[in-house]
């Protein structure tokens, strides 16, 4: 498969990322959104590395990516049940906290 | 017929567009290129439509397990593997036992807002695409270039090299345990809430 | 140079005044929490500053020999501190560069300082014992004696100031030590003479900062060696002699030395500055603070014309001979010391003053005021040193009328003051002699190369003064040591001071003896070399030919000694000899004066042949002028501070009459206009802002809807923004 195919997959899970992102009522949506992207990224590290010669730096990358998820997703996970004791909600619309 | 149906239909259809159009094109790679990519969108699709988040998180495994095709694909059968054991077996544990200990009745979802937003998102990514794919047509075919090989070894050798990645691998090291550390921290139940709270007299809490 | 400093040595340069500096920090800080009030810190770190000065100072002897001994770490590679430091070929910049100037000089006037200073500190432990602000003590007369090292390490002018202020300071606090302690007596007393002190002086350092001004606006340096050669050249420039803004800047210049170094008529404070604790006299009188004043003359010489430096003879000799009358006259042990600390500054002051004149041994006078400074340090020192002593025995009692017979009870300090009063008489042998002898030399050769009237007044002056130091310093000494206790309950309570006092005493002694000459070594007991000339000059003894060593590169017999190129030119025959004649009349008046002196004393004082109170009737008037300092404390009085005071009151009136009315009328105009202004301001501009509020707020509120706080919303935005940016990137 050409180059194209791979970024156009890896563009459409980002789109759909970022749907998840804004679309959806529950924080933890929010989460899965945010692991969508991620993966869209790594796709694209992955095609890169494959058609410019194979060598590591792409892979490696790709490591740090996965890497930086799962941390991720331990930190947001843990401010989700945060938010969720404080505020009794996940619902991001309803945190507006910020607004003040 | 209502709209899961619908929508469910449409998954189906696009899946075999997917796979048929890559068989014609590149044969047996193309349908395995298809498949995968299949799994990776319909995954998030799923994710996204779905009212129930259980089966939100669930079909996030289709993606993750899509993607770790595509980089079997791709030659690196490392990352794939890394890709399983993380996603599948760790983060994805991880976000149902957010589902799990946050309240159910959150999972409404109202199509009018995910229609509008696909077709914001969508539109302004596939204009973007369309504009740079110029630049990426002339990079050859993945079966033009020579026969991948693992490089799980070297990989792993880069790591620990002084003139490579080490530190960035210890770096990482450091990540993970801070954010356990931070996570577990974050979590933690106060002592507070542990005790009854007082009872005041307006009744509000 | 022949044998630059290694980075060894400049660091250890540099760590001289660093250590004082850091004991400062610590005891200053963490001096009352420290075992013993912290003393032994600063005196340990003392201890390190003399060792590494006396080291440094044989690094220098050693090297001394044809070649000036003369480094600048600006250009040897040393320490170097950049200060407002612009790029070296911007020449018009203000370009400072302070780096540290280790010559003979210096190195001799480094070991002094650091000698002394150690000693100090170490008297100081016994002295101050169970004073109330005994870490403070510590802690500033470290910082004081960093000020003196950091001083002479300088190498440029502003440096130097810089250094010289802070030991003003320093002075003002050390002198008004008791001042902060409500059980001191004196408490009054000292707040005053610290307050003189310090304003008195800055009378001297604000001409000296005008000096500085002038040669830095034609020079646009600081930098000494650089100042010494511009100097030539621009006297060069001029025909050999010197322009008139620097006879000028020069005067502006001495007025520094004279308030520092208490000259005529600035010497007001140093009599009162003894109400500071006596090692602080002692530091202020020897080591640091007056051979600061001198110690600038030596570094600013070739800037000096010679019309400045018949300034400089006068004000000297007025000062030697009118500070030993009223030397004469004083009742109060220290204060005999003080006056005698004043005449011996008007002696090294007038002997760089004669250097101008002196046509035989060129620069012989130069020399002979700087190592009179060297060898003054070490026994005034010690005799400051011993009167504490005498003080501390005595149970603070400070009148020498009530002493007498203290000999037998203070055996050692009475040994130490002996030694030090034979030196600061000059008898030979003795320290004082080597120096003393060449200042009267040094204005022998101007009398006899007919320099003009300065040669035989400074001449006449400094021979009484001389005599007169012998006189009231053996009736010092007699009052106090000898005869019958005049007070008997003073006498019988009367102790020898404990062993850090006494040690200090003793060395500072045997420096007293030995410090002008090791004549023990080499015999030479007249001779005419000595350590500090060894230093400073290079004479030929096959042809007598002196060069000096103290500005290299410079031939001031170009300059502001040309009187010796042109006494020479004119008569070479005549000249040569002056130089040896010069020596033989000076050893024979030292010793003439010397003997009346001691036999003057002996008649008044130890034999009682003569009652002093009977000359003293006779002198009447001229008597009480001098027992009452010649009133110039209270012409000072009347005239500079009651002149100040009815300037002030009569500006206060002005002040209050006439400014304030102006003040007052513009006062009420411009309440009228604030009236017009407020009016406007209520209903014109008022309007205008409440109308751009209004606008603002309905802005405000649309905008408003925006900020809503939900996160979704605005990644929304943020993803709006990214594409609309990525359009514009692609198609534009």
């Amino acid at each position: 498969m050409a180059l194209g195919a791979y970024i156009g997959v890896s563009a459409a899970l980002f789109a759909l990322g970022l749907i998840c992102i804004i679309s959806r009522r529950n924080i933890l949506y929010v989460l899965f959104g945010v692991e969508m992207i991620l993966n869209a990224a790594s796709i694209n590290f992955a095609a890169f590395n494959r058609f410019n010669g194979g060598g590591l730096e792409g892979r490696v990358f790709v490591v740090f990516i996965i890497i930086l998820a799962a941390a991720e997703s331990a930190i947001a996970l843990a401010i989700v049940l945060n938010v969720y004791h404080l505020m009794k909600t996940v619902k991001p619309s309803e945190a507006d906290f910020l607004r003040e | 017929m209502n709209s899961n149906h619908l929508f469910y239909a449409a998954l189906g259809l696009a899946g075999a567009c997917a796979m048929g159009a890559g068989m014609v094109t590149a044969g047996g790679p193309g349908l395995a290129f298809g498949f995968c990519a299949y799994l990776t969108l319909g995954g998030a699709a799923i994710c996204i439509w779905e009212r129930s988040i259980v089966r939100s998180a669930f079909s996030l495994m289709g993606t993750f397990v899509g993607v770790a095709g595509l980089f079997v694909l791709l030659g690196s059968d490392f990352l794939a593997m890394a890709q399983i054991l993380i996603y599948v077996g760790g983060i994805l544990a991880l976000l149902l036992f957010g589902v799990m200990l946050t309240p159910p009745d959150n999972n409404e979802r109202s199509l009018a807002r995910v229609g509008a937003t696909t077709v914001m998102i969508g539109a302004g990514v596939a204009f973007v695409v369309a504009q740079i794919s110029g630049g990426v047509a002339g990079w050859v075919m993945a079966d033009q270039l020579p026969e991948p090989n693992s490089q799980a070894r070297a990989i792993g050798l880069a790591f620990l090299d002084p003139k490579q990645y080490v530190v960035a691998f210890e770096l990482a090291a450091y990540l993970l345990t801070v954010a356990l550390v931070a996570a577990v921290y974050i979590a933690r139940r106060r002592r507070a809430d542990f005790e009854p709270e007082p009872e005041t007299p307006g009744g509000q809490s | 140079m022949d044998h630059p400093l290694t980075s060894l040595d400049w660091n250890l340069l540099l760590a001289v005044p660093a250590i004082p500096l850091a004991a400062f920090v610590v005891q200053i800080f963490f001096g009352r929490h420290l075992p013993r009030k912290g003393d032994w810190l600063p005196t340990a770190g003392m201890f390190v500053v003399m060792c590494i000065t006396v080291r440094m100072l044989f690094v220098a002897l050693g090297a001394a020999g044809h070649e000036p001994f003369f480094h600048e770490s600006v250009h040897e590679g040393g320490p170097v501190f950049g200060w407002f430091y612009q790029a070296a070929e911007k020449a018009d910049g203000l370009n400072l560069v302070a780096g540290v100037l280790y010559d003979g000089l210096g190195a001799a006037m480094l070991a002094v300082v650091g000698v002394v200073s150690f000693f100090v500190h170490l008297f100081s432990m016994g002295y101050m014992k169970g004073d109330r602000r005994y870490h403070i003590f510590f802690a500033n007369i470290s910082l004081f004696t960093f000020a003196m090292l950091g001083l002479v390490l300088s190498d440029n002018l502003l440096f130097l100031f810089i250094f010289w202020e802070l030991m003003g300071l320093m002075s003002y606090l050390l002198i008004g030590h008791f001042s902060h302690d409500p059980d001191s007596p004196r408490i009054k007393q000292a707040a005053a003479a610290c307050k003189k002190a310090f304003l008195t002086t800055r009378v001297g350092d604000t001409c000296l900062l005008f000096g500085m001004a002038m040669f830095y606006y034609h020079f646009q340096t600081f930098q000494f060696s650089e100042m010494w050669r511009l100097a030539a050249e621009e006297v060069a420039r001029n025909g050999g002699e010197y322009p008139t803004w620097m006879t000028v800047a020069g005067l502006f210049v001495f007025g520094g030395t004279v308030g520092k170094s208490a000259q005529f008529p600035l010497h007001i404070w140093l009599p009162d500055a003894m109400e500071g604790p006596t090692p602080v006299s002692a530091m202020i009188h020897a080591a640091t603070m007056v051979a600061a004043g001198v110690f600038l003359l030596g570094r600013t010489f070739p800037l000096l014309s010679p019309e400045v430096l018949q300034v400089v003879t006068v004000v000297g000799s007025v000062t030697a001979l009118f500070a030993a009358t009223i030397g004469c006259t004083i009742n109060d042990i220290k204060g005999v010391l003080a006056y005698s600390t004043i005449s011996q500054l008007g002696f090294m002051v007038a002997a760089i003053g004669t250097a101008g004149g002196a046509v035989g041994t060129v620069g012989i006078g130069l020399v002979a005021g700087l190592f009179h400074m060297v060898t003054h340090a070490f026994f005034k020192a010690c005799l400051f040193l011993s009167a504490g002593s005498v003080i501390h025995g005595c149970h603070h009692e400070q009148d020498m009328r009530k002493m007498g017979g203290l000999r037998k009870k203070m055996p050692l300090t009475f040994t130490a003051m002996l030694i030090c009063t034979l030196a600061i008489a000059g008898t030979p042998l003795f320290s004082g002699f080597y120096s003393k002898d060449k200042i009267i030399a040094s204005a022998w050769e101007v009398v006899l190369g007919h320099g003009g009237w300065t040669g035989p007044f400074a001449l006449v002056c400094l021979a009484l003064a001389a005599m007169l130091t012998t006189f009231y310093m053996f009736r010092l000494i007699f009052m106090t040591f000898f005869g019958e206790p005049r007070d008997q309950h003073i006498h019988d309570h009367a102790h020898e001071s404990p062993a850090p006092m006494v040690i200090s005493l003793l060395a500072l002694a045997s420096l007293g003896l030995f410090g002008g000459k090791m004549w023990a070594m080499d015999g030479d007991v007249l001779g005419k070399h000595t350590w500090f000339e060894s230093l400073t000059w290079h004479v030929d003894h096959e042809t007598g030919e002196t060069e000096q060593f103290l500005y290299p590169g410079i031939d001031l017999t170009q300059m502001n000694i040309a009187s010796a190129a042109e006494a020479r030119a004119h008569d070479p025959e005549h000249t040569a000899h002056i130089g040896h004649d010069a020596h033989t009349r000076a050893l024979i008046v030292s010793l003439g004066v010397l003997l009346l002196g001691v036999i003057g004393a002996v008649l008044f004082y130890l034999l009682r042949k003569i009652d002093p109170a009977r000359v003293t009737a006779r002198l009447g008037r001229v008597y009480t002028t001098i027992a009452n300092k010649y009133y110039i404390d209270e012409i000072v009085d009347g005239s500079v501070i009651r002149g100040t005071m009815v300037l002030s009151r009569t500006q206060t009136w002005i002040d209050e009459n006439i400014v304030d009315g102006l003040v007052l009328l513009m006062g009420r105009i411009h309440k009228a206009f604030g009236f017009v202004c407020a009016w406007i301001d209520k209903n014109i501009v008022d309007g205008l802002v409440n109308l751009v509020a209004g606008v603002t707020q309905v802005c405000g509120s649309v905008v408003r809807m925006l900020q809503t706080g939900r996160i979704q919303q605005y990644v929304s935005f943020a993803v709006a923004g990214g594409i609309l940016l990525a359009a514009l990137h692609i198609l534009s």
